[in-house]
């Protein structure tokens, strides 16, 4: 089927056909830049969205103790409930979706530096509260509270980049030491992200502020992240299952509405995913609908050539070539040109993405993190091989459709076709 | 050589049909030139495209060398298109991307002969109608006696046993139909079955059989 003979002849047609040849080309190459590029567009969009929303995108659940209101098991109503370690380990054991949690002491305090004050809230978190709250820190701004300061109770602490400003008026504060209350603490990190309502808050390791705050180790806040509850249901489900595991653990009803308080982050959680799954489908549809316009421009090219050919094509049968090997002529003729082009085009598309990507890391290296709403807009390479390999196969069937037709003609007919 | 008994044509015209070829019976042998002559209309044409397996008939029997030609498949007709049958058209039917040697040539792709050979034997055959130094011109930088030259030399490069001529001469100036019908008594004085469709007189006067076709019918065969 692919002997040279055949090869030669098809190579000898699109070299004297060479205006055809590229205009076909062209279309085809058109077609998969133009997907490329647009399924970049939509994935810039997607990756530029993510990253601005990515603060949001886990979910944190919280409780508080409160007061008992129902009598339990023969306990009266009216208790003053609180954590200890053995809550926070409960929450670990019983509740498989959660993957952090933390005990949270908060006080307010005035924090000083020099002549300069404010009133701030002061939390005694575990390490992992940084990654329950997303808090974010720059090169050069040091880190979060770890295992060791906790194991150690140091007296580090975080601030927030809000109490940075007011109390270092816009110099470095990193290793400096700041009056908290009437002890002094070394400020080990600055937390850059930002806060929507407070003032700023100050992190120190939990059990630093367990031995000043609460000498009775109790505690009222745990905060935790949880993992694959995608709606409301699954949500709600948690929350009972939570009240659940403490009314065992701290011996309260668990209908009782004042014991135990949560606060569930799901409703900025679901609708973040929301518009995440928002823009995928917008990527979807942009992706098929430049597809669909590229079967129909390269089946269209495609059509138009065969039908170009339809004289020579009963010149050819007139002088006794059998009808296979011209429909075979034509098909091999279009994955040839399709294949080509399809791959110049592929490349045109993914060089171009890759470039702006490249500028645009290059423009934003200053501030890598900052909002954008746009973010390397590239594709996944198995995408760009299936999209281009649809539309050489439609290429060809668009190719085979009326070449069977035109085969099919008496040479008589063809010949009259100018 | 060919036998026809009780040819029948009718074309489907949507809702008329025109009954082109009412019964041809015709026995032509080995070695004889022949030609056609008729009114337009007349049938002459749609008989010689049957001739030349180009279109079917609906009744009646057509051997070629012995052989039935009827109901054949596509291929089996490409086939014998391309072992038996030389064609002449009057529009050269030249492919006009290729040049005069590719076009000579192309029959023997057909065949699978190599590039390489066919190009060689093209060569001659051009060489044959004294068109060696025009073999890589495209059709369109020819005269038209030039181009029914290349399309003769393409008609018998593959050594058919008839030769079928569609009007060769219809678009060829008084000079050169003189050339073209020099050509082809030369071819079939070597053998070559040569049947000519034509309406001018003096092109028929030249061969050695006159074939009138009246509304569909065999009117009259004139022998010299």
């Amino acid at each position: 089927m692919f002997s040279i003979n055949t090869i030669q002849e098809i190579f000898d047609g699109l070299k004297h056909n060479k205006l055809r040849t590229v205009l076909t080309g062209l279309s085809v190459s058109w077609g998969i830049f133009i997907l490329i590029v647009l399924l970049g567009a939509g994935n810039g969009l997607k990756n530029g969205v993510t990253s601005n929303f990515s603060d949001r995108a886990t979910n944190t659940v919280q409780m508080w103790t409160g007061t008992t209101s129902m009598t339990y098991k023969g306990l009266k109503s009216g208790r003053s409930l609180d954590f200890g370690n053995k809550q926070l380990s409960d929450v670990d054991t019983h509740l498989n979706e959660t993957s952090n949690q933390t005990g949270v002491i908060t006080k307010n305090l005035t924090i000083t530096n020099k002549s300069e004050f404010g009133s701030y809230d002061v939390k005694g978190v575990d390490p992992s509260y940084s990654h329950i709250f997303n808090l974010k820190f720059e090169p050069n701004e040091g880190r979060f509270i770890d295992l060791l300061d906790n194991k150690e109770s140091n007296k580090v602490i975080v601030i927030d980049k809000k109490i940075e400003e007011v109390l270092f008026k816009g110099t470095t504060s990193l290793g400096k030491y700041v009056k908290v209350g009437d002890l002094m603490f070394r400020i080990i990190g600055i937390n850059s992200k930002k806060a929507r309502f407070d003032n700023g808050t100050a992190f120190i390791p939990f059990t630093t502020a367990q031995y000043i705050f609460n000498p009775n180790m109790k505690f009222n806040n745990i905060a935790m992240s949880v993992n694959g509850l995608t709606t409301k249901k699954m949500n709600d489900d948690f929350s009972d299952k939570l009240k659940k595991t403490m009314g065992n653990s701290l011996s309260f009803d668990q209908n009782d509405p004042q014991a135990l308080y949560v606060q569930n982050s799901q409703r900025d959680f679901l609708q973040t995913m929301m518009i995440f799954d928002g823009i995928t489908i917008f990527v979807a549809v942009i992706g098929i609908f430049t597809l669909i316009a590229g079967i129909v421009g390269v089946s269209n090219i495609m059509l138009v050539t065969v039908k170009e050919r339809t004289r020579e094509i009963g010149i050819r049968k007139a002088i006794g070539a059998p009808p296979a090997s011209i429909l075979r002529s034509i098909i091999i003729e279009s994955i040839i040109i399709t294949t080509i082009f399809g791959y110049i085009g592929m490349m045109g598309g993914i060089a171009l993405t890759e470039l702006v990507n490249y500028i645009m890391v290059q423009t934003a290296a200053g501030n890598p993190n900052g909002p954008t709403v746009f973010k390397n807009p590239t594709v996944e390479l198995s995408y760009v091989l299936i999209s281009t390999g649809i539309l050489i196969v439609a290429g060809v069937v668009a190719g085979y459709m009326p070449a069977r037709r035109a085969v099919r003609i008496k040479p008589i007919e063809a010949m009259r076709e100018e | 050589m060919i036998t026809l008994q009780n040819i029948n044509k009718t074309y489907d015209m949507g809702q008329a049909s025109l009954h082109v070829l009412k019964g041809i019976d015709l026995h032509i042998a080995q070695g004889e030139y022949v030609s056609i002559m008729g009114a337009s209309g007349s049938g002459k044409s749609t008989l010689l495209n049957i001739l030349g397996i180009l279109d079917n008939y609906d009744t009646g029997d057509y051997y070629l060398n012995n052989k039935l030609i009827k109901d054949l498949s596509e291929k089996q007709s490409a086939l014998y298109r391309n072992e038996m049958i030389g064609f002449v058209f009057q529009s050269f039917n030249l492919i006009n991307f290729k040049n005069a040697l590719e076009n000579v040539a192309l029959p023997l792709y057909y065949k699978n002969v190599s590039r390489k050979k066919r190009n060689i034997i093209a060569m001659e055959y051009l060489d044959q109608m004294g068109l060696k130094d025009w073999a890589y011109h495209l059709p369109n930088e020819m005269s038209g006696g030039q181009k029914q030259r290349v399309a003769i030399a393409r008609a018998i490069i593959s050594k058919p046993q008839i030769l079928l001529a569609d009007e060769p001469t219809g678009a060829l100036d008084s000079v050169t139909t003189e050339e073209m019908m020099k050509v082809l008594a030369d071819l079939n004085a070597n053998g070559l079955t040569t049947i000519i469709v034509t309406h001018e007189k003096a092109v028929a006067d030249e061969t050695k059989c006159i074939i009138h076709i009246k509304d569909g019918l065999i009117g009259s065969i004139e022998r010299k």
